[in-house]
């Protein structure tokens, strides 16, 4: 498994897109994925 | 995938991807649920198609081989990519050496 | 062009899911403590408790359910004497574990043994920074456990270990102490929200946060919370504007639920009560088959509308707070959470009557005595040479099934 050079962690929203800069705005990741930890559940110890 | 500077990061789509081997995949009628044993996070694939890129990374020689056997046109490959680099970005997706 | 989008993951989930995420399992109602506000009125170990075997056919239909995560607590659930067997077993089985402990017997053997675990998170329960808040509602002696528990698992290599508090109208003032005590352990801090549970119907008068305690809660979270947890257990407060991390839903029944150390099976631990009860794993389909199909849980998964609550502005970011604070306080689940940050939780606790009488927990483990059990440790080897008595079906004791005896000095206990 290669290594990967992730740098800091960036919120989805600011994840540019290369090929269109122009819809960038309009394009969001966050509609496709959303990430919570195992502990954001109510009801639970 | 490689990143231009601290702030973005792009999603390579033309190598070799899958799943981390500490993740459990559940798929559900909106997508999936997707659990790292390691790093305790879940993520929800909110969209079933990106479940069937997710599920076929392994299997591809590219990320963009993926998602076109996963039924993506063009025009889509971008807003798939950013979701596949949030993937990568919390280690449930990693680069294999095919 | 603007691509479509997918729906908030809330929408998603109202309507339940086929198998749970997490989920709370109370192993045991003994304890050697006996808290104040304890949400499942623990101290008496219940006779009817699920046999080791039980608790593995538990774990193989959560495995094959892929329920990726179950919370162990109780009572004290290392007081079981299959605890450890069942902690491997579980993490053997694909499913990983935090539990919930006040301490008493993590031993410097426990924690090394839990290090070695990746699968395992451990959560110390403590409710002050320091002994005189803390032992006032945990009972004297407990900080004392609980950081001794904590300097253990630091010397043993142990991972993300957890904190755990119940705020309170006496911790509240010391939110930066208990980061600073997170820190020196090289802990992560959790606060969570104290419910009208158990017996914390009992002190919930004088024991819940203030008003302005919780406006107090809230901005702190907001400044110094990036890495502590919440549980997600103050949704309700996403009311005075942005939303704390988490899904910011009521998860019970539709996500989450609990399993009772009787097997029963409850919207959620805060909710133990006949009105929440949705089944018991002993029935047929076991467990699955309560998730999936009981009355309970097909009705909690129907769209909730707000009721009383549904001209509010900020309904849609509180969805009516905790039902589980609703119903121990007496208050009408369509309407205000107790604690609404508007405060109309708090004006209708006013306008009715002093003599209103609120539902009781369906069962109370309580001891009558509400002293705190001495545990006296053994040597492992000192164990394994006895024969074990079986344990009694009538038995209540707390440390009911398990052996322990004094490693020599003439020592007391209960």
């Amino acid at each position: 498994m290669s290594q990967l050079h992730a740098t800091s962690p960036v919120p989805a929203t600011e994840i540019q897109d290369e090929e269109n800069p122009d819809e960038q705005s309009l394009i969001e990741a966050d509609d496709l994925i959303e990430e919570v930890s195992i502990d954001g559940m109510c009801g639970v110890y | 995938m490689t990143t231009t500077d601290s702030a973005t990061i792009v999603m390579d789509l033309d190598r070799a991807w899958d799943l981390h081997p500490q993740v459990s995949v559940r798929p559900e009628p909106f997508g999936a649920l997707l659990y790292h044993f390691g790093t305790r996070k879940l993520s929800f694939l909110k969209d079933r198609r990106l479940l069937a890129v997710v599920q076929a990374l392994a299997y591809a020689p590219t990320a963009r081989a993926a998602c076109l056997a996963a039924g993506l046109g063009d025009n889509e490959l971008p807003r798939y990519g950013r979701a596949l680099a949030v993937l990568v970005q919390s280690s449930m997706v990693v680069g294999r050496t095919p | 062009m603007t691509a479509p989008t997918a729906p908030p993951l809330v929408d998603l989930f109202e309507r339940g899911l086929d198998a749970p995420i997490c989920l709370t399992w109370e192993l045991t109602y003994a304890c050697n403590l006996a808290c104040a506000h304890c949400l499942s009125s623990s101290g008496r170990r219940d006779p009817r408790e699920l046999s080791t075997a039980e608790a593995k056919a538990v774990i193989d239909e959560l495995e094959a359910m892929q329920v990726f995560y179950v919370n162990i607590g109780g009572g004290e659930p290392t007081v079981r004497a299959d605890f450890w067997e069942l902690l491997d077993y579980a993490t053997a089985h694909h499913v990983g574990v935090k539990f919930s402990t006040n301490g008493v017997r993590i031993t410097p053997d426990a924690a090394a043994r839990l290090a070695s675990n990746d699968y395992v998170d451990v959560q110390i329960s403590l409710d002050g920074a320091t002994a005189d808040v803390n032992d006032a509602v945990r009972g004297a002696g407990s900080y004392a456990t609980a950081l001794r528990a904590l300097e253990n698992l630091a010397a043993a290599g142990m991972r993300n270990f957890k904190i755990s508090v119940v705020c309170t109208r006496h911790n509240i003032p010391q939110l930066d102490d208990f980061k600073a005590l997170a820190d020196r352990f090289g802990a992560q801090l959790r606060l969570t929200r104290l419910r009208p549970s158990g017996r914390g119907a009992d002190v919930w008068d004088e024991l819940h946060p203030t008003a302005a305690q919780q406006r107090e809660l809230y901005d702190w979270l907001l400044a110094h919370g990036e890495n502590v947890l919440t549980g997600d257990s103050f949704f309700h407060l996403s009311a005075y504007g942005e939303a704390l991390p988490g899904l910011n839903l009521c998860g019970a029944g539709r996500v989450v639920c609990l399993i009772d150390p009787v097997g029963d099976v409850y919207a959620c631990p805060f909710a133990i009560h006949d009105e929440f009860l949705a089944g018991n794993v002993r029935e047929a389909d076991g467990f699955s088959g309560v998730w999936r199909d009981s009355e309970l849980f097909r009705r909690l998964r129907t769209p909730q509308h707000g009721g009383a609550c549904a001209s509010c502005a900020f309904y849609d970011t509180c969805k009516g707070g905790c039902m589980a604070a609703k119903f121990f306080t007496g208050l009408p689940l369509d309407g205000p959470d107790p604690e609404c940050v508007q405060g109309y939780g708090e004006q209708l606790l006013a306008r009715r009557g002093d003599g209103t009488r609120v539902p009781k927990p369906s069962g109370d483990h309580s001891r009558r005595s509400r002293t705190t059990v001495d545990l006296v440790l053994t040597r492992r080897e000192a164990v394994e040479q006895r024969v074990r008595p079986p344990v009694s079906d009538c038995a209540e004791h707390p440390l009911a099934g398990l052996d322990l005896t004094p490693t020599g000095k003439d020592t007391a206990h209960a």
